[in-house]
This record gives structure tokens, C-alpha cells and sequence, in this order.
């Protein structure tokens, strides 16, 4: 096995467009390095991205945010602005592990990992974020919910790695919040999580809403019929009845050690309709 | 907390140091990682040993080729159950051993040893491994212990006919053995009671967890002389069973317990150890075997799944008038004594004037089950405190209530047989009824359950040697492995009986070399049957010294009085003769008689059985069926504690464990019989967020068979928990639970079904 720890993305991707049998990229290497001490994994290279710069810093650009994506959940944690303006997305990020994983782990790794049960994902989805990508080819730019096709896929062509992630701006009346359930208090992988992001109009009425859940299909699954359930609303308990059935009826989860279909689609529902009177007060509705 | 351990009213002794709380003395190694635990050894020439391991839930090995893996390049040895041949006459206990180590015509469970190899590196024995062509025919298994006794199962262990039955069974069955206990007359009783409650329990399988996998180091020479460093619980028990296992003669097999990282039980028992004893006597080289934590869950000592009937009768005034269990435990696929100590266990709290406990003991395609801390009894209490529980309910008494008026107590003729002497379970008792938490408001969503528990404990076989240096410092060997802080407790007494300080004894355990052998530490043994063999070695040294003393002043012995760490000449005569020191005697001891020791062997006997009764508050949320324990209380009767912080965090850490069986551990099985949460991310054992500060307070019922009065305090806290949280998540969400562990899908399910019967009755 190779190991290289290239300083630009651009050296980076062209290590793995050349690269000859199974290519990774090394971030914090939490699921990465799991994998191979478990046996599960062989790679020929491992390209390490923590050496190259644009990765490794969180900055504010005239829409938003950039996140590069070697910057670790803990770091993530560490930036008021971002977690002023996006609180679910962080506290999604910060819910991976523990103290110990949280000094490594990543947004992107975590994305990239492509596990049903990602926690920063939903919460990435629901706030808009967008990938960006290079490749052999150059950038490009991709909405986060279009990188992960399946259980441990990715719609990342050979020789391709995610630079950073981008959020939009947010605003005051704006807010988003990301719950899951877990049978521990840590340490522990989703049975089913939920993430809300709402924008209010006049009046504190819901304008824009978007509802992803997590680990009860093999992607995270937006679900339009519950966004629309709620916009337009006050969040009053029928807006909430309507979410939280929309919810159900999108889930598709498999039976399994964590929990079975029929837990895993009641409490989706039951933490997205927690998770949408959260961030209907985070964007100042009462 | 317990308020003042420094007198036990029992022998109106003054202690000096027992009962105080020094710093343990292999703390300090263990936070700074300097300790050696068992995979932190290493030999010249050490090779790294690998055990393949069966797929299949159950399966006929029809050939093993292990050609291609001998040809790789590092390979030193492969080894199959022919390197270890049979002699131990083909059945029994042993026999069941060596074939667990090593499968012979048959994989009985998904983790069972095939084959094994020595290699230079790691990754050469992990490739050989992948070289090791076993023809396998698949064989219908089983897993439930409730499929498994059934006419059609499949037969785990051809020939296994049913014992203690009459007549004798005339077919196969996967029941191992039926046994029974109790006295007095059940139909009588349950005709003299007004409430009858009769209920079918079930609890899934749990691993004791311990954080540290097993480890070893094995060295076999040609000479047939041996050394093994492991991570173990018993070391002079693992000298007999690899010895008899390997064909090696008991003296010549050197076994060095290392330090352990938690036990409870699991390593009571040997798993790899002859397998890499085996591979080193093939390979003429030190063999180092470390199971992977996946390795730990699929094939080393997990607790028994169980089920069970309990029936209960009272009378409207609270009087049990009967009561019996029927239990049905499954031992992995060898016959174990899992069943008989939950019979024994289930009812030892209460003073039952007609009891009837029937054990089965069940044979599954699991790994072979090994004791965890007092092992049987939190199931069959799950059970019996849950019911106990209904039943006060149905007489509108509360359940402390009940429960007192029907402990058992001095004189009470227990379940399982003895009249008990002097008992805590009372006292455990009242102190629950009188604790504040008992009082303490709830919130929405929360309740409240309280339960009792028993432990016999165990003494055992004991050797203890005290050796005093010439500077007056003293090195103390005792065989019991320190699995819960016992050093500090061994050093107290020792400098009790001897007078000096704390600081000035240095306990060690020593390897099957140096002392003669000692039973494993189990049954809550280590402090209770060492400490008694220290108290008598350091009394013994006490001799030498007054010996010494009276050599020195020309007097008879007789007229030496040994006090506070001092030889004292006694008597009129003797008046101007100034004490001589612990320290002055040492210093002298090479001219007056050489060096100065005691030592005792013995067996403990009457180790004195324990009680505890705990209180915990629980928080559910019923959306999502997830549950908080917010608080818990644990009271038990230590007889006297000796450390009495290393007291509170046996009680503690066996609140934790019983709390983490009681709501999310679990052996997951599939249909293919497969084993699907081998790691701690599915097998969920509490993080420390998980738990609330557990509360102790230690009671002190002195046990008269000690010097002290200490009884075994390490296990009897696991027993209350798994019905302590089921009565209290039961008081919570107003579904009793009856299935263990009581996970988020399982409350949720409960619910369900009980609003779907609600709605059921009221459209009736
Ligand atoms: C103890 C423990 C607890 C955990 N708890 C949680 C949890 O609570 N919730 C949760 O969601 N996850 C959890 N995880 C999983 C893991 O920590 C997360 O998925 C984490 O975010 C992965 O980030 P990483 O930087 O460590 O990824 P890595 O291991 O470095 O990489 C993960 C995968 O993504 C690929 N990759 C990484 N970066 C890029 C990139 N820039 N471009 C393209 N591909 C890339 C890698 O090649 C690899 O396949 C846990 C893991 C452990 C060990």
C-alpha cells in the first residue's frame, strides 16, 4: 500500500486519476482506517488531504460559507458563524462520535462514506449545501444530495475528490436543526434521524421548507409532501399531523439490528416533527 | 456513602486502617499505562498465532486442508484438533473444554475454533488463514432458547438425554438436565392464597464486556516445561485445564497472571490459551494470541438467555403462601450449571413456607456460556422481583412493604436448601424504605421500581505468603487475581494486624511458582478468602517476631505481646524493658534467626451470603420508546468493608452492568444462525453519559465466619437492576415489561399492543 500526502487538490486528483487498483482519500479517517483494521479494506493508495491548505480552513464568502474538507467536526464546532447561521448542520457534524472522533472526523468523510445513517448529511441537504468537486477534468459544483447514490456509492468518478463544502448565507429568518435516534446518549449510529431547514415570510408563515430524513432508505430521502405540509403554516399541530405522515409514508427502511421498519418509520416521523418546531423557533417563529 | 466503617459492632474490634480509603497501589501503572496487561508482553522469537473460525451456526467438518497455508513463507505451525488429542476419556467437563478450543468433527457455533496458525507477522498469519480450505456440510442449528427445547429442534449434541429425570429420556434432546429445589407443598400453598399471579418471562443474551480482549503469551519447550503469561481471572485454573488439556505435567507449567482489564467472570474460563500453548509446542516458539474484540463476542463466555413461568400466591394480607419458578436456561451448545444456580438463586430472598424452583438446562448453537457476575441470578430475579412486584400491586401493599414482610431472615430455611445465619436482606430493606430517594417527587414520563437481590459468594482454596524485609517493609504474595482493587484491600489488612502503615506493605499476585494453588478469583472471593489467609500469615509472622523479641530479652514467649506494629514485654517483671519495634526486629532478623515470613493455606469456608436492594428512577419517552435512567440508588450488605471506596464501586459497576442488560444489551442472531452485532457499536454496553451517579450505601452485617466479618460484595448488585428498571420503566409507561433488554423498539411495541387491547375493550 502506498501513502501520499499531496499539498494541492490538484495533485491530489491527479494521484488518484492514476492510480492503479483501489484508490482512497484520507481524511479524518474515522471510517476510512476503521475499515482496513477490520480487514474489510485493501487499498493500493491512500491519498491524504490534510496537508493541502484550501482543505483545511472554514471561510465566509460573499453567499455563504466554504468549508474545506479536511477541517474536522471539532474545528466545525468552533466557528460562530457558521454555527450561528446553520446550528442543525453543526450540531449534526458535532453528533458524530465522540470528543476523540470529533478531533478527526469530517463533514465530507462522512459524506463520502456514504452510510445511510451519515448524521451531517440530512442536515447538509435540508440547509442546501453544494459540493465542490475536483476532478482530472476540473471543478465543478454539485448539489449535496446528488453525491451519494447508494450504500457505500458515490456519484465521484475515478480521480475525483471533494474539495469543500458550501452553505448558503442563512438569514434571521432562516433556521434549520437536525435530531436522530439513538438507543445511547453517544457512540452509537443512527436508527433514523430527521433535519428540517425553513425560511418564514410575513407573519412568521412557513415560506420555504425542506424535510430529509436519515437511515430509513438507502440515501436520505427528501421529502417534498412534507415541506409542503408545513408551508404555508404556522407549524400548528394539523401542519405537523400532515408532516409527520407525509414522513411515514417516505420512509422505506430495511429490518435490521438497529431497529425494525416499523420503529424506524414512527420515529422518523416523530423527530421530524420535533425537528421542524425547532427550527421554526430558530428562525424566530413562535 | 456508607457513614462510619471503622467498628463492626460483631467483634467489637477497633480498626485502625481498615475502613479507610488509601489510594490503590497499582493505580498510578494503570493511568499511566506503565501496567502490563495480557498483550503487553513480549518474547525473543515470539510469533503471532491466528484462530480461523466457523462461519456456520452449525456444521460437519468434513476435511481440513492446511497444505497451502504450511507452504507460506512465515508460517511456523498450523494446528487442528489433531495436534490436540483427547485425554481426557472423551466427556465431561474437560472434554467439553478442549473441544470449545478447538472444534473436532463438528462447528457448533458461528466463532467456533477450526484451525490456528503461528506466524512470523500478523499479516502472514492472517494470509495463512485465508489458506485454510475447510469443507464444511451445513447442519440445520439452533439459537432460541425456547426453539431449541422443542420435540422437532435440531439435536445440538447427539446423545444428550435429559438428566435427573425419571424415567430416564429414551430420545435426544437439547435438554442437558432438569433440576429442582424447594420444600414444602406448592399446591397447598397457592389453595391458601387470594392472588395468584403467574407470569412467562424472557431475557436475551449478554457479554460481560470486559474491555480488555483476551491475550496470552505461550512458550512450550521440547523439554515439556512451560510458561504462559495471560490475562486471567484464575491462573492456577488455567494451569490445570492446559496442563490436562495438553498433556504437561501441572509443576512444570508456569502461569503469570497480568494485570486484567475486567473479567466478570469471562475469564474464569479458558478460550485460546491451549491453542497457544499448542501452536508454540509446535512451532518450538513463543506464541502471542490476542482476539479481536469481534473474536471476544463470537466465541468467549457470554451470559445464558433465558425464559421462564413465575407464579406467586398471597394472601389479601401479604403473606407469600407459595411460590415456584420454572426456568429454562441455554449453556451454548455444552451442558452447563447455568439453570441450577438461577433455581437456586430465584427465590433466596424470601421466606417461603412452599417453594418449588425447576432449572432447565438448554444446549443451542451459541458460544459456550461462562459464569458473569453472580451468574444465573439477574434472570431468574428479573422474574421473581417483576412479579413480587404485580402481586403487591394486586393486594394494594407497596412493594417495599411486601417484600419486608416476607424476607427471609436469620433461621429462614432458604429455597435452595441451608437455614442462613445472621443476613442483610432486612436491613437492605428497611434502609430502601427509609432513603430519601424513596420520597423523592417524579416528573412527567418517569417512574419508579425498587428490587432485591442474592449472591451466595464463595471462599475457596487460598495460599498467602507475608515476607518482612530488614527495613521493616513487607511484600505480601497472595494467588487471588486483583480484578477490583483487592491489592489495597489485602495491604490494609496486612497493615492492620501488623501495625505499620499502609505505604509500607507491597501486595503482589504471584504466578503458580511461588504459591500453592489458589482458586480462581470468583464468587466474590479475592478479599474475603485472602484477606482471611493475610490476616492468619500476618499473624503468623507476628509469631516470629514475638519470638524474635523474647529471643533478644531472655524472656518466655508467652510474656510477648504484640500491639500497634510493636513487640511488648507483658507483666511486672518486664516493666523496664522498652518495646522493640517491627522495623528493630527486621533490621536484626539476619543474625537472630534469618529472614521473617507467615504464611497460610486454607480453605475459606462460609464466605456469607449477600443481599442488596436497589431503587432506580427511569425517564421514557414514549415517543420513541428511549429511556433515561435519572437516578439510582444501590444499598448492600458488605459485612464489613475493608476499602470501602473499592466496595462502592463494586456496587457501582455492577449497577452499570445490570443497567446496560436491563435496556440495550443483546446477542443478535440471524435466521443463519449468525452472530450480527460482534462489536461494541451494536452490542450497546452503557457509555458513561449513559448513567446517572449511582448512589451506594454500604451496610455492614458482619459475616461470623470471617475475622473481620467481610462477606463477597462484587456481584450480588448486578441481581436487583434487570427488575429494579423493568418495575420502574413498567411505573413509567403502565405496560409491565416482561423481556429484557427493554430496547426503544421493544417499549414502543409494548405500548402499542397495549393501546391496541385498550381500544379493543372499549369498542367491546
Ligand atoms: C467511534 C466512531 C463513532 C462514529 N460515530 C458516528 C456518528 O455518530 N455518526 C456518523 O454519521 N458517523 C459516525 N462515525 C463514522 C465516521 O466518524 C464519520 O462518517 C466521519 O464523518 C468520517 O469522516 P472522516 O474524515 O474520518 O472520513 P474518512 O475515514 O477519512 O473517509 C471516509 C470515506 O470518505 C472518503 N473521503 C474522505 N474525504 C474525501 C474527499 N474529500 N473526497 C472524496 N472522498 C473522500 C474516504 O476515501 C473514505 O471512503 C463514527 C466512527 C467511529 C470510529
Amino acid at each position: 500500500m502506498r501513502y501520499e500526502a499531496p499539498t494541492t487538490t490538484k495533485e491530489a486528483a491527479n494521484l488518484l486519476a492514476k492510480a492503479k487498483g483501489k484508490a482512497f482519500v484520507l481524511a479524518g479517517g474515522t471510517d476510512l482506517l476503521v475499515r482496513m483494521k477490520a480487514g474489510m479494506l485493501e487499498p493500493d493508495l491512500v491519498v491524504d488531504i490534510k496537508r493541502i491548505p484550501a482543505t483545511r480552513k472554514v471561510t465566509k464568502t460573499a453567499s455563504g460559507f466554504t468549508i474545506g474538507a479536511s477541517v474536522s467536526g471539532a474545528e466545525l464546532g468552533e466557528n460562530k458563524a457558521v454555527k450561528k447561521a446553520w446550528p442543525g448542520v453543526v450540531e449534526a457534524t458535532e453528533l458524530i462520535g465522540s470528543d476523540q472522533v470529533q478531533g478527526r472526523c469530517t463533514m465530507v468523510g462522512n459524506l463520502c462514506n456514504a452510510s445511510p445513517a451519515a448524521d451531517s448529511v440530512p442536515a447538509m441537504i435540508a440547509a442546501g449545501a453544494k459540493a465542490a468537486i475536483v476532478g482530472p477534468k476540473g471543478k465543478r459544483s454539485v448539489a449535496v444530495e446528488k453525491i451519494v447514490t447508494g450504500p457505500g456509492k458515490t456519484s465521484l468518478k475515478k480521480g475525483e475528490m471533494i474539495e469543500s463544502i458550501s452553505l448558503p448565507k442563512g438569514g434571521a429568518k432562516i433556521g434549520d436543526a437536525y435530531l436522530r435516534f439513538i438507543p445511547r446518549t453517544e457512540m452509537d449510529i443512527a436508527v433514523c434521524s430527521a433535519a428540517v431547514c425553513l425560511e418564514l415570510g410575513a407573519k412568521n408563515v412557513i415560506k420555504k421548507a425542506t424535510v430529509v430524513l436519515g437511515a430509513v432508505a438507502p440515501t436520505a430521502v427528501t421529502v417534498p409532501a412534507a415541506a409542503k405540509a408545513i408551508i404555508g403554516t404556522k407549524l400548528d399541530d394539523d401542519a405537523l399531523d400532515a408532516l409527520a405522515a407525509a414522513c411515514e409514508a417516505a420512509c422505506n427502511p430495511i429490518d435490521d439490528k438497529r431497529g425494525t421498519i416499523e420503529f424506524r418509520t414512527e420515529v422518523a416521523a416523530v423527530l421530524a416533527r420535533r425537528a421542524a418546531k425547532i427550527a421554526f423557533e430558530r428562525a424566530g417563529g413562535k | 456513602m456508607s457513614d462510619n466503617n471503622q467498628n463492626t459492632n460483631f467483634t467489637n474490634q477497633e480498626f485502625k486502617v481498615v475502613g479507610s480509603r488509601p489510594e490503590r497501589p497499582d493505580g498510578i501503572d494503570k493511568v499511566t499505562g506503565r501496567a502490563l496487561y495480557g498483550a503487553d508482553t513480549y518474547a525473543p522469537g515470539q510469533l503471532v498465532g491466528a484462530i480461523l473460525r466457523s462461519p456456520h451456526a452449525h456444521a460437519k467438518i468434513k476435511s481440513i486442508d492446511t497444505s497451502k497455508a504450511e507452504k507460506l513463507k512465515g508460517v511456523k505451525a498450523v494446528l487442528t484438533s489433531k495436534d490436540l488429542p483427547d485425554l481426557v476419556g472423551g466427556a465431561g467437563p474437560n472434554y467439553d473444554i478442549l473441544v470449545n478450543c478447538m472444534a473436532r468433527d463438528r462447528a457448533l457455533y458461528d466463532g467456533h475454533a477450526v484451525a490456528a496458525v503461528a506466524a512470523i507477522d500478523e499479516n502472514t498469519a492472517r494470509k495463512a488463514l485465508k489458506l485454510i480450505k475447510v469443507d464444511y456440510k451445513i447442519l440445520p442449528h439452533v439459537t432460541d432458547v425456547d426453539e431449541a427445547r422443542k420435540p422437532n429442534a435440531p439435536i445440538v449434541q447427539p446423545g444428550t438425554r435429559t438428566a435427573n429425570v425419571e424415567p430416564a429420556p429414551t430420545k435426544d434432546s437439547n435438554i442437558a438436565a432438569r433440576n429442582q429445589f424447594g420444600h414444602g407443598d406448592v399446591d397447598e400453598g397457592f389453595k391458601q392464597a387470594d392472588v395468584i399471579i403467574e407470569k412467562t418471562y424472557k431475557t436475551e443474551q449478554t457479554h460481560q464486556g470486559y474491555i480488555e480482549p483476551h491475550a496470552c503469551l505461550a512458550s512450550v519447550g521440547p523439554d515439556g516445561s512451560g510458561e504462559l503469561w495471560v490475562t486471567t481471572q484464575g491462573h492456577y485454573t488455567f494451569r490445570t485445564v492446559c496442563s490436562t488439556l495438553l498433556g504437561l505435567d501441572i509443576a512444570k507449567l508456569k502461569v503469570t497472571s497480568s494485570e486484567i482489564g475486567g473479567g466478570f467472570g469471562g475469564k474464569t474460563h479458558v478460550w485460546m490459551e491451549p491453542v497457544a500453548l499448542g501452536l508454540s509446542r509446535k512451532a518450538n516458539r513463543p506464541v502471542k494470541v490476542v482476539m479481536s474484540r469481534e473474536e471476544v463476542f463470537r466465541a468467549s463466555g457470554p451470559t445464558a438467555s433465558t425464559s421462564m413461568d413465575i407464579k406467586i400466591g398471597a394472601t389479601r394480607d401479604g403473606r407469600i403462601t407459595a411460590a415456584t419458578a420454572d426456568l429454562r436456561y441455554q449453556g451454548g451448545p455444552f451442558p452447563g450449571m447455568w439453570g441450577l444456580l438461577g433455581a437456586m438463586t430465584s427465590f433466596a430472598c424470601y421466606n417461603l413456607p412452599n417453594v418449588k424452583t425447576v432449572a432447565w438446562d438448554i444446549l443451542v448453537n451459541r458460544p459456550k456460556v461462562a459464569a458473569y457476575r453472580a451468574p444465573s441470578a439477574p434472570m431468574a430475579a428479573f422474574g421473581v422481583e417483576s412479579t413480587m412486584d404485580l402481586v403487591a400491586d394486586a393486594i394494594g401493599m407497596s412493594p417495599v412493604d411486601f417484600r419486608m414482610l416476607n424476607a427471609a431472615r436469620e433461621g429462614t430455611r432458604a429455597s435452595y436448601g441451608p437455614t442462613y445465619g445472621p443476613i442483610g436482606i432486612l436491613p437492605t430493606l428497611e434502609a430502601v424504605k427509609n432513603h430519601p430517594h424513596m420520597t423523592a417527587p417524579l416528573g412527567p414520563n418517569q417512574g419508579r421500581g425498587m428490587a432485591c437481590g442474592f449472591w451466595f459468594n464463595f471462599g475457596g482454596q487460598t495460599a498467602t505468603d507475608l515476607n518482612i524485609s530488614t527495613d521493616g517493609t513487607v511484600n505480601l504474595t497472595i494467588g487471588t487475581v486483583d480484578v477490583g482493587g483487592s491489592r489495597a484491600s489485602m495491604s490494609l489488612i496486612a497493615a492492620e494486624e501488623l501495625g505499620i502503615s499502609y505505604d509500607e506493605i507491597k501486595c503482589n499476585i504471584g504466578d503458580t511458582n511461588s504459591l500453592g494453588h489458589n482458586d480462581t478469583t470468583e464468587g466474590s472471593r479475592g478479599t474475603f478468602s485472602s484477606g482471611m489467609a493475610t490476616i492468619f500469615a500476618a499473624r503468623q509472622a507476628i509469631d516470629v517476631m514475638r519470638e524474635r523479641a523474647a529471643q533478644k530479652w531472655e524472656i518466655p514467649v508467652e510474656e510477648v505481646e504484640w500491639k500497634d506494629g510493636e513487640a511488648h514485654a507483658v507483666g511486672v517483671h518486664h516493666s523496664n524493658l522498652i518495646p522493640l519495634s517491627l522495623k528493630e526486629i527486621a533490621k536484626a532478623s539476619p543474625r537472630t534467626g534469618g529472614p521473617i515470613a507467615g504464611h497460610n493455606e486454607t480453605v475459606a469456608d462460609n464466605a456469607g451470603v449477600s443481599f442488596a436492594s436497589h431503587i432506580c428512577d427511569v425517564e421514557v419517552d414514549p415517543e420513541t420508546g428511549s429511556t433515561r435512567v435519572i437516578r439510582y440508588t444501590v444499598v448492600q450488605d458488605a459485612g464489613k468493608a475493608i476499602h470501602p471506596q473499592y466496595v462502592e464501586g463494586q456496587f457501582q459497576g455492577a449497577a452499570a452492568q445490570g443497567i446496560g442488560w436491563a435496556l440495550n444489551e443483546e446477542y443478535i442472531y440471524g435466521e443463519d444462525g449468525r452472530l450480527q452485532n460482534a462489536g461494541f457499536l451494536d452490542y450497546r454496553i452503557p457509555v458513561c453519559s449513559d448513567l446517572p451517579f449511582i448512589d451506594t450505601k454500604i451496610l455492614e452485617i458482619p459475616n461470623p465466619d470471617h475475622p473481620y466479618g467481610v462477606r463477597g460484595v462484587g456481584e450480588t448488585s448486578i441481581v436487583p437492576p434487570l427488575a429494579a428498571i423493568g418495575s420502574a420503566v413498567s411505573n413509567a409507561v403502565g405496560v409491565r415489561m416482561d423481556h429484557v433488554p427493554m430496547s426503544p423498539p421493544r417499549i414502543r411495541a409494548a405500548l402499542k399492543a397495549q393501546a391496541a387491547s385498550e381500544k379493543a375493550v372499549s369498542a367491546g
